[in-house]
């Protein structure tokens, strides 16, 4: 199951564990990234927390938390290739693996369909 | 965040945008801050081959003396700046900074001298007040002018003197700071070898009318990349460029700044015609005395960058000040994290090791020569 956020998350929902990245769209939108910052695992955030970092040549970016839950795994590719994120956001370039403290909260976010009316 | 319909354009914004550039506001204008290529592509290409910046938004300013001797004009001049005007030969050009009377900096701009007239380049959010500062401060014995006919683009980078060598082949005879007037494309430009990259290059003073002509046609070679604001600033960044607002404002002098190289020896005590500019006191007892903060390049151990407003330690806790970053990114040339910023002159040698606070870790940098690429200008 597919899953969008407005503040332009993907997540791969599997079981009670969600894979999370940025958009298609949100890649575009920051340009060239130079540096990843990922969250420990074992952390735990809440919903709208700041869990990783992305940072262009320009700005530095938050990436927000979509849901509860605790952090499984990170994906060390993208922190040693910023540049992944922007060639396959929404494949090799997931940021973490979170597990979700309520897996029926997912239903609460947008489908694909939602989210590419909202950046349309 | 300023409104989007209040932003002026300059000649060249159609152009921008028929070339897919991302569009912001900058200083009041609405600029490209980067064409499809992106910000590092862009910047690798102006280190490598050529790339082409809109630079109109800048303010151009014609200072002519009513006598009709340009040494009128320059000393007039120099009454403003703590820079030698009057020994700028005919053709040449010269980095200059307004200063108030507190010894701060009220912008920094190019002078040129233009034979009969003195030719000002200025940055585009300080041109209004500048523009004021020299009808007062140059009272009745020079014309200023506002040239708001004239568009400016700046040509960067290896290829740049090949490129303009097709048009006008006595481009290669210029030297780093000449200035000339040339037809390229039958419109005549006024050419500074100059820009602000760290790399060769060239500022041509274009004609409005003609501006989208020339800069389409200068796109049309190989070479030739559009450049937006994004990589403008890494690149000035990588060279060890002050950007005004960020490095250099009001509240820091030439001195702290590390910019006394453009205060000539004329100028200084003991010079010809020493003093006489706003805030000479302050700048010369600092020149003699030192100060007590200095502007320093600053290179992150580590891969993430630290950007302006960071805080600077000189301990890993965060409990000794420093100083403080003024600008930060990353430097595509160099490959990882570039910074500059102000530290207390205690930790201004290099090699010295600081602490940046960046997202409430304070992570490791080490104070470094400027710049942070080998200039290439021709001299």
């Amino acid at each position: 199951m597919l899953k969008f956020t407005e503040e332009h998350e993907w997540l791969k929902i599997d079981g009670g564990v969600a894979t999370i990245g940025i958009t298609e769209h949100a890649a575009g939108q920051l340009g060239d990234l130079v540096f990843v910052e990922l969250p420990e695992v074992g952390a735990t955030f809440s919903k709208g927390d700041s869990a990783a970092t992305v940072e262009s040549v320009k700005a530095a970016s938050d990436v927000y938390c979509p849901l509860d839950g605790e952090i499984v795994e990170v994906n060390q590719a993208v922190v040693d290739d910023p540049a992944l994120v922007n060639s396959d956001p929404q494949g090799k370039a997931w940021f973490f693996k979170l597990k979700l403290a309520d897996p029926g909260s997912a239903d609460a976010l947008l489908d694909e369909a939602a989210y590419k009316e909202l950046v349309s | 965040m300023e409104s989007i319909s209040r932003l002026k354009h300059t000649p060249l914004h159609a152009l921008h945008l028929s070339l897919g550039a991302r569009m912001v506001p900058f200083a009041g204008y609405e600029m490209p801050v980067q064409y499809p290529e992106g910000v590092l592509k862009e910047h690798l290409h102006t280190r490598a081959a050529a790339g082409l910046f809109d630079v109109s938004h800048m303010g151009q300013i014609a200072i002519r003396p009513r006598s009709g001797r340009v040494a009128d004009a320059a000393l007039a001049l120099e009454r403003l700046v703590p820079v030698d005007v009057l020994g700028l030969a005919e053709g040449r050009q010269r980095y200059a900074l307004f200063t108030n009377d507190e010894g701060g900096i009220l912008d920094d701009l190019m002078i040129a001298n233009r034979g009969d007239h003195l030719f000002l380049i200025v940055n585009a959010a300080c041109k209004a007040a500048d523009f004021e500062h020299l009808q007062r401060g140059l009272g009745d014995s020079c014309l200023v002018t506002m040239l708001n006919d004239r568009a400016l683009v700046a040509l960067q980078g290896p290829r740049a003197e090949a490129v303009l060598g097709e048009l006008w082949a006595d481009i290669a005879s210029m030297r780093f700071m000449d200035v000339a007037e040339a037809d390229l494309h039958d419109v005549a430009c006024i050419i500074s070898r100059s820009g602000y990259t760290g790399e060769d290059g060239f500022e041509i003073s274009i004609p409005v009318a003609s501006a989208v002509d020339v800069t389409q046609r200068l796109l049309e070679h190989p070479d030739v990349l559009p450049v937006g604001l994004g990589a403008r600033d890494s690149l000035r960044l990588e060279a060890g460029l002050c950007l005004y607002g960020n490095d250099i404002d009001t509240g820091t002098t030439p001195v702290e700044a590390a910019l006394e190289w453009a205060i000539q020896k004329s100028r200084r005590a003991g010079g010809k015609r020493a003093g006489g500019f706003p805030g000479a006191d302050r700048i010369l007892a600092e020149l003699a005395n030192g100060t007590s903060r200095r502007r320093v390049g600053l290179k992150p151990d580590g891969r993430a960058p630290v950007r302006g407003g960071a805080k600077l330690f000189a301990d890993a806790d965060g409990t000794v000040a420093a100083g403080s970053v003024t600008s930060g990114g990353f430097g595509p040339s160099v490959d990882g994290p570039i910074a500059m910023g102000y530290v207390d002159a205690a930790y201004a040698g290099n090699g010295t090791k600081l602490f940046a606070e960046v997202r409430g870790k304070y992570l490791p940098v080490t104070v470094s020569a400027l710049p942070f690429v080998k200039q290439t200008y021709k001299r």
